[in-house]
């Protein structure tokens, strides 16, 4: 039940946002410009040169892109399912980060791509590119037949925290929870910012593009070596406490076709795997629930369902009335902002952006109107992220009080990353590989 | 949980109805954004019309020598002798002196053509994309340089840190096969 009402409210997030109108259109003008001194007549048969244009990357390799990010994903889904070889998902992993991280520098990414596609629903003037959609849908699609396999071994960001997880420490399940409660916020936030038009925060904040790029700002080296160290001890964590795509992945994996199992057999509850996982995904068998918890616990269920209302509506209010620190993301709100402190007196010298925005000759009334659109737009954005949020706060509440019976040591459907290693920690897994060697000599 | 004989229970049949409306969703969801989808993929440029020259362009690219750089529509200029994108104000002597231009790189070269004109040729390796010459040329003359994205060394950034930086909204994204934006001028 809690997968279906987060898959509903993700979806209807995504869907139901008013569009929103504005934004430049992409067509290329060809301007031209009045002359103070007419270009001269040559008389030496003087030849004018002409500026070169070097051509952008040509678009056939977006869909290179598109297959390789295909062949990838299909190629982890056969790793982590039938090969079942860590050895070979890490190799993947590799070569995805070489080939998405530091050949196609990180852009476009499925991450990033949630922008995108927030953007081209909204404004009427985007189109999003179709290898950015295929981008987009491919791992999704993939996650509801196979688990996060896209996350195994076709991420990049995830490949390279994959690759430094060396001393993982376990995080206590309620500090894993609490955390992951930001990726929430952070995808929210990133589709509402996409959709107002303002900017794409998923791509301005990603930790690891600026390795990728192998430059870039201070500030972004900085925090992604912060979390290329964090890494060390906490596995993955972007992945698990920051990235928008993985909190949607993990909704789908819940209902995915296919799954990780640890063993590749019977579990016998020998309890070998059960620190295995650097990303605490393995849970244990549960213990029968005492009897004289169960009153006590529906009363609490009850309890928190009729709170689910109430916790949408008010994490929804507390969005919309950050409608003025959020509504500043925006380019035009900012200018607004500052015009109107130059007209009233109290900013002394223009900006650059108000310097430019009065060279246009534009009507300051024009631009009053554009901003209380916008900021429309943020109210309506900020009472639903924000509902959105309070959603997932409550889901997560009733999630807890509700228990289910497990009988064996199963990988976590919605937060198991695929990655495999778990799989030679069972000893069945070792048998089963014994009986195989074991029939390719006697052939 | 009310189980039958042929293996099929409650959670199952939710497990699978909601894994097709899921399939389906995400099939609504490419079959409604294909209309509009755009075969091509978008590439930043700069409009020189609404281009200030602020600067930005030097030091916000994610890259340590911009993308951004200068570019010279020879047809709009103007070949000038005393060239204001060339020469810093109150230049010392007429002359290629370093003293006297100002490019702070030096990365406008100045020929003769024939009396009395000159042509002004950008050493890419060299330009930074500042623009200062812009905003000389578009306040004294033709307005015949300008900044744009050359696409040979442009990443193709999701979010291009210098159009976040843009303080005229100049930069957008453009059609692939259109990747420049330049100056022209129309003649009879």
């Amino acid at each position: 039940m809690i997968r279906f009402a987060y898959i509903i409210i993700g979806t209807a997030v995504l869907l139901l946002w008013f569009p929103q109108s504005g934004g430049p259109s992409g067509i290329a003008s060809v301007p031209t410009v009045g002359e103070r001194f007419p270009p001269p007549d040559f008389e030496s048969g003087y030849e004018l040169p002409s500026p070169t244009t070097p051509a952008p990357r040509q678009s056939v390799y977006e869909y290179v892109d598109t297959v390789v990010l295909f062949a990838a994903l299909a190629l982890s889904s056969y790793l982590v399912l039938r090969t079942r070889s860590r050895r070979a998902i890490l190799a993947l992993c590799v070569f995805s980060l070489f080939y998405f991280g530091f050949w196609r520098k990180g852009c476009v990414c499925p991450i990033g791509a949630i922008q995108n596609i927030a953007l081209s629903i909204f404004d009427r003037d985007y189109a999003v590119p179709i290898a950015v959609m295929l981008f987009f849908l491919l791992p999704l699609v993939f996650t509801l037949f196979f688990g996060r396999t896209f996350c195994a071994a076709v991420c990049p960001l995830g490949a390279i925290q994959d690759l430094v997880v060396l001393r993982p420490v376990s995080v206590p399940e309620w500090l894993e929870s609490g955390l992951r409660l930001f990726a929430y916020v952070y995808l929210a936030a990133a589709v509402m910012f996409a959709a107002t038009g303002s900017a794409f925060i998923i791509c301005r904040y990603d930790p690891f593009i600026s390795f990728f790029h192998l430059s870039g700002s201070l500030n972004m080296l900085i925090l992604g070596a912060c979390f290329l160290f964090v890494g060390i001890f906490i596995g993955r964590p972007y992945c698990r406490f920051v990235c928008p795509y993985g909190v949607i992945l993990r909704q789908l994996s819940r209902i995915s076709k296919w799954q990780v199992a640890i063993t590749p057999d019977e579990c016998i509850k020998c309890r070998l795997c059960e620190d295995s996982c650097p990303f605490g995904a393995i849970r244990a068998p549960t213990a029968d629930w005492p009897a004289y918890d169960y009153n006590k616990s529906k009363k609490r269920l009850a309890f928190l369902i009729l709170l689910l209302p109430v916790l949408v509506l008010s994490c929804g209010w507390i969005g919309s009335r950050l409608r003025p620190v959020t509504s500043r993301v925006h380019a035009t709100v900012r200018l607004a902002d500052q015009i109107y402190l130059e007209e009233t007196g109290q900013a002394e010298e223009t900006t650059d952006a108000s310097a430019a925005f009065r060279a246009t000759g534009k009507e300051i009334k024009v631009l009053y109107a554009e901003v209380e659109d916008i900021q429309a737009g943020f109210g309506l954005g900020g009472w639903l992220s924000g509902g959105f949020v309070g959603l997932v706060i409550a889901l997560k509440l009733i999630g807890l009080s509700c228990r289910r019976r497990r009988t064996d040591y199963e990988a976590d459907r919605a937060g198991c990353l695929a990655c495999g290693r778990c799989f030679e920690y069972c000893p069945k897994e070792h048998a089963k590989l014994k009986e195989a060697k074991q029939a390719i000599g006697e052939s | 949980m009310a189980e039958n004989k042929n293996g099929i229970n409650r959670r199952h049949f939710l497990r699978d109805g909601l894994w097709a409306a899921c399939l389906t969703g995400l099939g609504g969801t490419a079959g409604f954004l294909s209309k509009k989808t755009n075969a091509q993929n978008t590439v930043w440029q700069i409009d020189p019309e609404i281009c200030v020259a602020c600067g930005n362009c030097a030091t916000y690219c994610v890259q340590e020598e911009s993308a951004v750089k200068c570019v010279h529509a020879y047809a709009v200029c103007g070949y000038c002798r005393i060239c204001f994108g060339f020469f810093g104000p109150e230049p010392h002597d007429i002359n290629e002196g370093a003293e006297n231009q100002l490019c702070p790189t030096g990365a406008i070269k100045r020929t003769f053509v024939e009396d009395p004109y000159y042509q002004y040729t950008i050493d890419e390796p060299l330009c930074m994309g500042c623009g200062k010459c812009v905003k000389g040329c578009n306040t004294f003359g033709n307005g015949s340089l300008f900044l744009q994205v050359r696409h040979d060394r442009c990443l193709n950034c999701n979010e291009c840190s210098i159009a976040a930086a843009c303080p005229s909204g100049a930069f957008k994204r453009v059609p692939a096969d259109k990747p420049y934006l330049l100056k022209r001028v129309d003649r009879a």
